[in-house]
């Protein structure tokens, strides 16, 4: 009797088991299949922007009239977006494919500027005509080799859930057909290097190098900058300091330095340049009591960490508390300029006044005296320039980087338009209006927790 | 710092004792008062919902009553301290308090909305009723909960150094030509990032890991504006160690 209950029981519990089993294996294979087809969608929608992209840039080829080529170029821009939206997509991140990517972004910051330039006035050169063509031809060979890859994932049922699984298993070769053929496209592209983007393009690859470039003096030795750090920090010399250098391959020059402050619970690291021991970036880690300083002392306090470290002539552009944190952006003024790009931020902690965070790369890169600061046209004229809409609230002068990383000086004009607030810049030189930002900064609690 | 504390506080008590005195003296309803402190833009609090009050009940303030000195909060103080001859800074001080006191009402225990209940009620809101953050420009609320998401499922064992970095890392990837253009776009990249991947991402973060993410949005980078970075223990592709490093964080080395 109970030999047959058991019986019973234990059949019902296997039937249960395999049932929830190939329930859950049938779950399993839909989440896959639903996984894949994405991964699928995307590569198909790549394959399916490349090819219109080849298209549009090869019919601006014979575009002439500035009436049909700024739209080409700005469809030729929209679709760099939406194919290298389509990249990000796809499980690539380890695979080299950064030099296809990058291309794309190229073109894409290529064709933006000569399609939002007025080509009546400044039409194309025969330098742009001649990279338009050499982009023709390499998104030619970028299309072909894709469609390659293409067919066979279509011929051969190739699931992309198997690169994944390849990328997965490092340890054996790679020997996945998606994977071979990706690199096939990258390894094309590395070959593209002769193209000529223009100065704008490649200013934006150039950019840590101009850290090392702009700081005078020489290399010190660890224990030099060790000594400039103990100074500069106010610490006890005996206090526990590890420095590194960073790595020989990198173009950021820098010495990390930790140290610990066993007494306070507390750490701070910071990175100073080789040169000079210049502190690049600190920051403190602690726990931030109750907040018992307002913001203006706290500003104060950033104020006279400054002054203290001989950074003089520099004015608060922008304030805001988070939490028990006030965090200051400064800029350097020259004769009553404000130059941006020169821009150090400090945080404050709001417990007790210490300088919680320095961050002072933008300054260390950009700063030194501009000569020249007077502008060629009057403020009215620039004023002028600016939408009649916008009350004007304030006004002064500063100096930007453009769209395309020139240094220029403006008439900056704070306004209103209803609730919104603007900065508008116009060049003090040709009135013409560099930039416009909308402020803001604030935002309505949207916590559900 | 303390000491300087201690006798700033002097004031807030007299002050304190004072306010009951001068309220009765205007005949007026005066049952908030300010803190002793000067109020920038950029600040948050009890005090700039009371100055958001005022500024609205005498017309010079249109916006909400969030309790962040934003740049509307801004232009009324400054418009109102060119009505009333003082100088045109921005800054909140006892001058421009006083003046207020003077022209506006406000009730701490109600806001603005029943200027003429007349319960003096001493305890001060609580900032509960600050109803808006500051947000560093260019980025929603959203975007930080996301950012110290991954953050948080990254790198919560690492120094708070380490964090930054996290965050700096998707940050640069965001500016970078080879990544997608936008902060979720970066983070949910198949295969990007590990949390992401086994689920981590959803634990929920901690404090730390919000500050760590707001530095690297205002502008700190501890790596080098790194790319990449990887943990030599764990790490499943030979291809990483290809790329230049530059630092060791914590357990994560970052490079280019």
């Amino acid at each position: 009797m109970i030999r047959s209950i058991l019986i019973g029981v234990l059949a019902v519990g296997v039937i249960g088991t395999s049932y929830w089993g190939y329930k859950e294996h049938q779950e399993k294979n839909a989440v896959l299949i639903n996984a894949e087809n994405t991964y699928q969608r995307a590569f198909h929608d790549l394959n399916f922007h490349m090819d219109a992209l080849e298209e549009k840039i090869g019919s601006t080829l014979a575009m002439n009239s500035r009436g049909s080529l700024s739209p080409a170029l700005a469809e030729v821009w929209r679709l760099t977006s939406e194919a290298q939206n389509d990249v990000g997509q796809l499980p690539l991140t380890l695979l080299p494919f950064n030099k296809t990517e990058e291309f794309l972004t190229n073109i894409g910051s290529f064709s933006y500027r000569v399609a939002v330039r007025d080509l009546d006035e400044n039409p194309l050169s025969d330098e742009e005509y001649e990279t338009l063509k050499n982009l023709h031809s390499h998104s030619n060979d970028i299309k072909n080799e894709l469609r390659k890859v293409q067919a066979m994932v279509i011929d051969h049922n190739l699931r992309w859930m198997d690169v994944e699984l390849a990328l997965a298993s490092e340890g054996q070769p790679q020997d996945n057909t998606i994977i071979d053929g990706f690199k096939t496209v990258d390894k094309q592209v590395e070959g593209y290097s002769e193209v000529n983007w223009g100065p704008e393009v490649t200013h934006l690859n150039a950019k840590k190098e101009n850290l090392d470039k702009n700081i005078k003096g020489k290399k010190l030795s660890e224990e030099e900058a060790k000594k400039h750090v103990i100074d500069f920090l106010d610490i006890d010399p005996k206090a526990k300091i590890d420095i590194t250098a960073t790595g020989n391959e990198s173009n950021y020059k820098a010495y990390s330095v930790s140290i610990e402050n066993k007494d306070k619970k507390s750490s701070t690291n910071l990175d100073v340049t080789q040169k000079g021991a210049n502190p690049i970036w600190i920051l403190m880690d602690r726990e931030i009591g109750e907040q018992k300083l307002s913001l203006n002392e706290a500003a104060d306090q950033a104020r006279a960490f400054l002054k203290k470290h001989d950074i003089t002539n520099m004015t608060i552009s922008e304030s805001s508390q988070y939490d028990r944190m006030g965090v200051f952006t400064f800029v350097y003024q020259q004769d009553d300029v404000s130059i941006y790009p020169d821009a150090v931020h400090i945080k404050v902690a709001l417990d007790n006044g210490d300088i919680a965070g320095y961050e002072s790369q933008e300054y260390l890169t950009n700063h030194h005296e501009r000569s020249l600061l007077t502008p060629t046209i009057s403020r009215d004229e620039a004023l002028d320039q600016v939408n009649p809409n916008v009350q004007i609230m304030d006004q002064g002068l500063g100096v930007i980087r453009n769209d395309i990383g020139e240094e220029v000086l403006c008439y900056e004009f704070m306004g209103t338009i209803e609730k919104e607030t603007y900065r508008i810049f116009i060049n003090a030189e040709n009135g013409r209006e560099e930039r416009v930002e909308k402020m803001d900064g604030t935002e309505m609690n949207y916590d559900t927790a | 710092m303390r000491k300087a504390f201690s006798i700033l506080k002097i004031p807030l008590v007299i002050g304190l004792i004072c306010a009951p005195l001068i309220m009765v003296l205007d005949g007026e309803n005066e049952a908030g008062a300010f803190s002793n402190q000067i109020i920038q833009k950029g600040a948050t609090g009890t005090d700039v919902i009371e100055l958001q009050t005022r500024l609205k009940y005498i017309g010079f303030y249109t916006g909400n009553v969030d309790g962040v000195f934003g740049w509307g909060t801004y232009w009324a103080v400054r418009n109102f301290q060119y009505e009333f001859g003082m100088d045109v800074d921005g800054l909140v001080g006892p001058e421009m308090k006083a003046k207020l006191a003077k022209t506006t009402k406000y009730d701490s225990s109600q806001g603005a909305k029943s200027p003429g209940s007349s319960q003096p009620n001493k305890s001060k809101p609580k900032d509960t009723n600050v109803q808006a953050k500051n947000v560093p420009s260019g980025y929603s609320q959203n975007d930080i909960k996301l950012l110290a998401n991954a953050v948080y499922g990254e790198s919560r064992g690492e120094p708070y150094e380490g964090q930054v970095a996290v965050a700096a890392v998707i940050l640069n990837r965001v500016q970078s030509a080879s990544f997608p253009n936008t902060v979720s776009g970066v983070i949910f990249e198949p295969r990007a990032f590990t949390a992401v991947s086994d689920g981590q991402i959803w634990l929920s973060p901690n404090e730390k890991a919000k500050e760590a993410v707001i530095d690297a949005i205002n502008g700190w980078d501890p790596t080098g504006e790194a790319l990449y970075y990887f943990n030599p223990n764990t790490a499943t592709s030979g291809w990483i160690w290809t790329r230049p490093q530059i630092k060791q964080i914590g357990k994560h080395i970052f490079c280019e």
